[in-house]
């Protein structure tokens, strides 16, 4: 009987904190939405209001008066591109720091691991002025070679990892009938590393997507991202809370959709294939 | 087999016949192959991320001021000399490092509560929504979190004033006081990456084999003893990871902390990228933040390598 009870109670005990855990994960992303629906003047209501009549304007307004659409194709444009060219530089190179013996590779594998981790605001200041030189602020190409800096060591990482796990007998079976190594690459290894190919292409979007930095620097209208668009709404002086939350919510629910998907490999993804 | 000595002899080697197949292979790789594969990715990374720092370090030796680029004239060290001599700069390396060793604590312990929750037989349904949940702060977009840190830690309108009221607090000015306005992004940052360091450790925990464990808890009922000394070397790859990660994006740290407080109220959570931004890009002196982004590249690249000296495996 004793048992029994300190089972229950422990369950209890489980199903109460695990439901803390969750109101704090979600909590600040229900306000967020739940702010969304509030018209301006709802918003601003002292203390906050949890039950109101539900307006969609705010939705409408940024949508359609605001440019937010426009700098959503933007934030798409740029994602999308710089993933496939990161997965497209990226894949061989991964397959060469998996297969191949050559001098200087630690160093090689050390400079990938070292872009990971500088700040951007180090490349962000001497980009912005070459760019600017060049009269190519403001455009999609410019963000999408320098989201190449943090995509191509993700893609290169997870890559790596992938095609090491693929077993060596495999090209050498290949090899032996005459194939070239290209085409081991090509047709063998690559179908082979799709998921890691796929989990790569995931983080890259999730990082270009959520990127807001160097598109506060290097955008002004033309190819302004959706974060520096929902940034540039706090520079007013109203404060449309209403307006803000429905960009935000518009920038985080295609993520979150990503990331939920993806959330079997996310771990793996974010530490750099350290963990599995 | 003929075949294959024939192709390694084109390259002017002649092979041994007891030699594997593993060296012969990397054998008849040529170097164009090699480059054929490392080329594109490694020339395109060197032009967009080395080229900028060339720049960068002519740029810091010149008093480059975009606005008075008339009188530019070179100066040599003395934008250095003036980084080290800045209590700004160090005052802002400072809070970055103190936003560090605060929050990551914090993270590992809680995380490693969740992950040990989830770990546990229980009800599964109910831990599949937690790990899911989980997922939701660490992929919200950094300046949304900011931007949402601004409605939801609002004097007036903001909700965390109003729940706290239910509990008798007065009013807090979460953004407007600098030791609160700290306070807040170090809130923040431990809301959003707790999560992450849960999902990495209960990662971890499933390496864990269950005899192994099942056998330890036949020994001891307390956790302590198993966490210790059955689990943790199964955790230690995803600590290493987390330590390393969390420091770099500490160090990186600009969205969440730009969108909520622009670094402050004053300089309080200026935090080491927004000064460097703010200095070259609102007070445009590119010179001096030059040279101060090239201290902080400097000290990224000694914490890397330390790391990674004595954690990480390479290739």
């Amino acid at each position: 009987m004793g048992e029994g009870t300190t089972t229950r109670s422990s369950l209890f005990s489980q199903v109460l904190l695990l439901a803390a855990v969750i109101l704090f994960c979600l909590f600040p992303f229900y306000w967020m939405v739940l702010t969304s629906l509030k018209t301006h003047l709802v918003a601003l209501q002292t203390p906050p209001a949890w039950i109101f009549d539900v307006s969609f304007s705010n939705y409408s307004e940024v949508l359609f008066e605001d440019n937010v659409g426009r700098s959503l194709v933007n934030s798409l444009i740029v994602a999308v591109c710089t993933t496939i060219l990161a997965i497209g530089l990226g894949a061989p190179a991964a397959y060469a720091l998996a297969r191949f013996e050559f001098k200087g590779k630690k160093e090689l594998w050390f400079w990938f691991i070292t872009n990971r981790m500088v700040s951007p605001i180090v490349l962000a200041l001497p980009f912005f002025l070459i760019v600017r030189s060049l009269d190519m602020l403001d455009t999609h190409l410019v963000l999408i070679l320098i989201y190449l800096t943090f995509n191509l060591p993700i893609v290169i990482w997870i890559c790596t990892d992938q095609f090491r796990s693929i077993p060596r007998e495999i090209d050498e079976a290949a090899i032996l009938e005459g194939a070239s190594q290209w085409r081991i690459f090509r047709s063998l290894c690559l179908p082979l590393a799709a998921p890691g190919i796929a989990v790569s292409a995931i983080f890259s979007f999730i990082f270009s997507w959520n990127e807001l930095m160097y598109a506060l620097v290097l955008t002004r209208n033309q190819a302004k991202t959706a974060p520096a668009m929902a940034v540039s709404f706090m520079e007013g002086y109203s404060l449309p809370y209403g307006k803000i939350m429905a960009t935000s919510t518009l920038i985080v629910v295609p993520v979150i959709i990503f990331a939920l998907i993806a959330s079997k490999q996310l771990v793996r993804g974010l530490t750099m294939g350290a963990v599995k | 087999m003929q075949k294959l000595r024939q192709e390694t002899q084109g390259f002017g080697q002649a092979v041994p016949p007891a030699q594997s197949a593993e060296l012969i292979h990397t054998n008849t790789i040529s170097r164009g192959t090699k480059f054929g594969f490392l080329g594109p990715a490694v020339i395109s990374l060197a032009v967009i991320g080395l080229a900028p720092l060339a720049f960068a370090i002519w740029t810091s030796l010149y008093n480059y001021n975009l606005t008075k680029l008339a009188s530019m004239r070179f100066i040599g060290l003395a934008n250095y000399a003036n980084v080290f001599s800045d209590s700004a700069f160090w005052q802002a390396m400072g809070r970055t490092f103190t936003l560090l060793i605060i929050a990551l604590p914090v993270q590992i312990a809680v995380g490693m509560g969740i992950a040990l929750l989830l770990h546990r037989p229980g009800i599964g349904f109910l831990k599949t929504i937690t790990r899911l949940s989980l997922v939701i702060p660490m992929a919200t977009t950094y300046a949304v979190v900011g931007l949402l840190g601004q409605v939801m830690f609002n004097l007036k309108y903001g909700v965390v004033n109003q729940l706290l009221g239910f509990t008798g607090v007065s009013p807090i000015n979460w953004l407007g006081v600098p030791e609160f306005a700290f306070a807040t992004i170090i809130f923040w940052d431990i809301w959003q990456w707790t999560p992450f360091c849960a999902l990495v450790f209960l990662a971890g925990l499933t390496t864990v084999p269950p005899e192994v464990e099942e056998a330890a808890r036949l020994e001891t009922k307390n956790w302590w003893t198993i966490l210790r000394n059955v689990q943790l070397p199964f955790l230690i790859p995803g600590l290493t990871a987390v330590l390393i990660l969390r420091t770099a994006d500490t160090l990186k740290q600009f969205d969440m902390v730009f969108t909520m407080t622009r670094g402050g109220p004053g300089s309080s959570t200026e935090l080491i990228s927004l000064l460097i931004q703010r200095v070259g890009f609102r007070a445009f002196d590119q010179g001096l933040a030059s040279a101060q982004a090239m201290v902080l590249l400097v000290i990224t690249i000694v914490l890397s390598r330390l790391y990674i000296r004595f954690f990480y495996r390479e290739v």
